[in-house]
């Protein structure tokens, strides 16, 4: 059966059972790599990406219920010669170990930062615990969205790059 | 097809064009034995692959490449060999081009483990470049006729006063490389450092910040098919009956491979793969397995197992009584490596050679296991490193590469994906062994310690392969393998053993290993090894001897510390933290702790300060501070990366987590039941403090802050609720329990 997806704005005819997870159709059909198999519980976030303006949990997110919404994953946000003010962010702090968690974290971080531009400490902690990493970088990945909340706000609004495309 | 996605195995064709080096690394080593010089020992890996060309290689055109037999594995060591490489061959770091762990390309380095990678093979990359660079510049001086003092070597060049120049390319033609290392080098001295000791970027991380293709798992050459391998709920577990036709019949699967026991599916799309698993899993019955022991009586199962006693340290007579004499036990769960993304590998039977990307710490062992699991020869198979999720020791990696060569070797051709699912990483990984340790201890009239006894059960620490039987596939198949028969690691490293020898001054003192060669549950190397136990001991009980003698805990230490770097990482996290200034506030306790991570690589000393719920049982972090002396520093920024790391992993492990199990298996088989540290535990903040030693050694750094971490939330537990919890994890439940009686 064919569903037609929006991913970081490009149109996409998917040939795969409605049931499918949109994790596996990111990674087999389409070939992004950013997120990652994790649990497939929805208890890690390694496979995090938006639809409209929510962090979902895409190894428990069937193709079927996205029809008409738009899926941004990490690729859409920016590469590494362009990055993203949230990756920059994290490059500026290093902020990865074996980074296999990191998509999952900007991505979840990107729908917070969309919504509130400034958010407290704690309010970041809190917004971020669904999200699992075993390297232990969660200090720097602290670091880096607040430093992208300060560089998002002296740049222009504008810098929200990857929702606006 | 797929031919062109496996490297080159031969150097010639990878270094195309370059005279520099022309056989392949196989052939080179074979040559070796002859050549190896004789006499003083070789810095780092250069006493086990001498010839410098096996380290570095460079082309006509002048481009670099480095080998490394290392891997990455998240800790940033690729880009502090490229910085070892780029310093001494003065050239910038974007010009080196580093390979790692492959057995067709680079050294045979062992496991990538230990927190060895620095000093084996960061001192013989920095070595080797050293004297490749001196090699340039006599060669150059040779052409030029001109003494070599009078020349500059700089951004792959070498330069006279009068202009000439002559290019790396140009002067390594050749066999120009194709010598035995020196034992000495000569180093760029600390004060002219430029590379070494600055915090240049990770190389790694601008890719996996932007989603590009770093890792096993991202890995789709054409062709290639998604595998899963189904596993028993139980350990031992036999295939009784299956009926795989319902699975075959699934879209679109593609084959069944069956060996014995051992089932994997193999499907074009992972989904489909893993929709054919659960209808193949539904279809199958399974043999009871062994029983597992009763977890609530773990400790007291293990210890009652026969034990090779081996007593490593005896001095004076540790019975003496002193003037107080405490007496403790402490305990440690069985714990988990709980990687994010589960495990994972791809290989390829094509030509009769058997190709595995595997993210094992060990491709050379991997190899070899993998070879003898095939009944082949060892160089009909190839192992590259390709990056996973970070592992923290041997996790599942080496047994998910075994059941990709098992299931590409019934497909010939077809590049074969596997990753295990999460429920069998839990609950199939070898863990880091339960432990336990006793420890007595008296102190003198002065309040010195006086008899130290210390006693310490424990499992193996590493049943990695070694033996085609360590690869869990193998021990399921027709004809089966068994795993080797559990050996200690010895002393000064030792396993269960790491860091049971106190560093501290005490002038009576018995160290005593039980080693348990039965192991009721898999367990093998988690980062640390017994040393996150015997430092959560030695340091708890440290404080329990300091409140006997009535002594601040720094002061106490400091008291029975005679390295003076150990004083200077104990004085300057205590300073930094502020110990004696402020006192904490009312609910919060203080905690410190200390080692040398091995008694011989990294010093790391850690203070916080924590406060405990008695309601939920919840323990809150608040500030942590480190310091910490890897000699020489590479990267101190990758240096605070891995200790902010230990830190917040040491504080999951101390706080949260224990594997749990009934008679039949693992029960902690997801994120739920084996629950970790989430965002909102995580400390107020943490500090790293680098005691920088320069041109000291480099000392490995990536285990130093677990077992000191434990022992400061120990000890920061003890002084805030006044209350010492011996049993790790001081998990919320046990908290509670503990605080209401
Ligand atoms: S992989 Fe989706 S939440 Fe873990
Ligand atoms: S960086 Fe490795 S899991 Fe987060």
């Amino acid at each position: 059966m064919t569903i037609v997806l929006t991913i970081n704005s490009e149109r996409h005819q998917i040939d795969a059972d409605p049931s499918t997870p949109l994790l596996y159709v990111l990674r087999d059909n389409l070939k992004l790599n950013a997120a990652k198999f994790g649990c497939g519980l929805g208890q890690c976030g390694a496979c995090t990406v938006l639809v409209d303006r929510e962090p979902v949990f895409s190894c428990l997110t069937p193709i079927s219920v996205l029809d008409g919404r738009r899926v941004r994953t990490l690729e859409g946000l920016g590469i590494a010669d362009k990055p993203s003010p949230l990756q920059a962010a994290f490059i500026k702090e290093q902020a990865a170990q074996c980074g296999y968690c990191i998509p999952g974290m900007i991505m979840r971080a990107q729908a917070l930062l969309e919504k509130n531009a400034s958010p407290t400490q704690a309010e970041i902690r809190d917004h971020m615990q669904t999200n699992l990493c075993r390297c232990g970088t969660q200090m720097r990945i602290l670091r880096a969205i607040d430093r992208a909340a300060k560089d998002m706000k002296t740049a222009d609004a504008g810098t929200t790059t990857g929702a606006a495309r | 097809m797929t031919k062109p996605f496996i490297p080159p195995l031969s150097r010639r064709a990878l270094l195309a064009g370059g005279g520099a080096v022309i056989v392949s690394f196989a052939l080179m080593r074979h040559g070796l034995a002859q050549e190896a010089p004789a006499g003083p020992k070789l810095p780092g890996d250069l006493s086990k692959t001498p010839m410098l060309d096996a380290w570095i290689g460079i082309d006509a055109q002048g481009k670099i490449t480095v080998f490394t037999g290392k891997a990455e594995l998240g800790q940033g060591v690729k880009t502090a060999f490229i910085q070892c490489a780029a310093e001494e061959l003065a050239v910038q770091p974007s010009a080196i081009n580093l390979i790692t762990a492959d057995t067709g390309r680079t050294p045979d380095e062992g496991y990538t483990a230990g927190s060895h990678s620095m000093q084996d093979s960061g001192t013989a990359i920095r070595n080797a470049a050293a004297q490749v660079r001196d090699i340039m510049l006599s060669l150059a001086a040779a052409k030029l006729s001109i003494d070599a003092g009078t020349l500059d070597a700089r951004d792959g060049k070498v330069s006279a006063k009068d202009g000439r120049s002559l290019g790396y390319g140009e002067l390594a033609s050749g066999q120009a490389l194709h010598v035995a290392a020196q034992p000495t080098s000569r180093l760029t001295p600390p004060d002219k450092l430029k590379v070494i000791g600055s915090n240049l970027p990770r190389v790694d991380i601008p890719g996996k910040v932007t989603g590009a293709p770093m890792y096993v798992q991202d890995m789709r050459p054409d062709g290639m098919l998604h595998a899963r391998v189904l596993r028993p709920a139980n350990y031992g577990a036999r295939l009784a009956s299956l009926s795989a036709d319902a699975a075959r019949g699934m879209p679109g699967v593609v084959n069944i491979v069956q060996d014995g026991s051992f089932v994997a599916v193999v499907a074009r799309g992972e989904f489909e793969a893993i929709n054919a698993l659960n209808v193949l899993s539904q279809n199958a019955q399974w043999s009871d397995g062994p029983q597992l022991p009763e977890q609530a009586k773990i400790y007291s199962t293990l210890t009652a197992l026969p034990s090779q006693d081996k007593t490593i340290l005896d001095k004076g007579d540790p019975a003496q009584p002193g003037v107080k004499r405490l007496k403790a036990t402490y305990l440690r769960p069985y714990q988990s490596h709980g990687s994010i993304g589960p495990s994972c590998a791809l290989a390829i039977w094509q030509d009769d050679m058997m190709t595995v990307w595997t993210h094992s710490q060990g491709v050379y062992p991997l190899r070899n296991a993998i070879a003898k699991m095939l009944s082949l020869p060892s160089d009909k198979v190839r192992c590259i490193h390709a990056e996973g999720s970070g592992c923290y020791g041997h996790n599942a990696a080496d047994d998910v590469a075994g059941d990709a060569a098992l299931i590409a070797r019934a497909m010939p051709g077809t590049p074969i994906r596997v990753q295990w699912m999460r429920e069998d990483e839990h609950g199939w990984e070898p863990f880091g062994p339960a432990m336990q340790t006793q420890v007595e201890a008296s102190i003198d009239g002065q309040g010195k310690l006086l008899a130290w006894q210390y006693d310490v059960w424990s499992n193996t620490h590493s049943m990695r392969p070694g033996g085609p039987g360590n690869l869990l596939a193998a021990q399921y198949l027709a004809q089966p393998f068994q795993p080797d028969p559990p050996m200690p690691i010895p002393q000064p490293e030792g396993g269960g053993d790491r860091n049971a020898i106190p560093l501290y001054a005490i002038p009576n003192a018995r160290v005593v290993s039980r080693f348990i060669p039965q192991m009721p549950i898999r367990v093998s190397a988690l980062r640390g090894l017994g040393a996150y136990h015997n430092i959560f001991t030695t340091e708890s009980f440290m404080d329990e001897m300091a409140d006997a003698a009535g002594a601040d805990p720094v002061a106490f230490r400091l008291a029975h510390l005679e390295d003076e770097r150990a004083r200077a990482v104990v004085s300057r996290a205590a300073d930094a933290f502020g110990w004696t200034k402020d006192k904490p506030a009312a609910g919060w306790g203080r905690g410190f702790a200390f080692a040398r991570y091995k008694n011989l690589a990294a010093y790391c000393a850690i203070a916080l300060e924590l406060r405990a719920d008695r309601t939920t049982g919840n323990i809150e972090l608040g500030r942590v501070v480190a310091a910490v002396d890897s000699g020489q520093a590479v990267n101190p920024d990758g240096i605070r990366n891995q200790i902010e790391g230990a830190i917040v992993q040491s504080s999951s492990w101390t706080i949260l987590e224990e594997v749990t199990f009934d008679r039949t298996s693992i029960t902690s088989r997801d994120w739920s039941s084996y629950p970790i540290l989430r965002f909102p535990s995580l400390p107020q903040s943490v500090e790293v403090h680098i005691v920088n030693r320069p041109n000291a050694p480099f000392l490995g750094t990536g285990e130093a802050a677990q077992g000191p971490m434990s022992a400061a939330i120990g000890n920061a537990f003890a002084r805030a609720t006044g209350t010492r919890i011996r049993q790790l994890p001081l998990s919320p439940q046990r908290v509670r329990a503990t605080l209401a009686t």
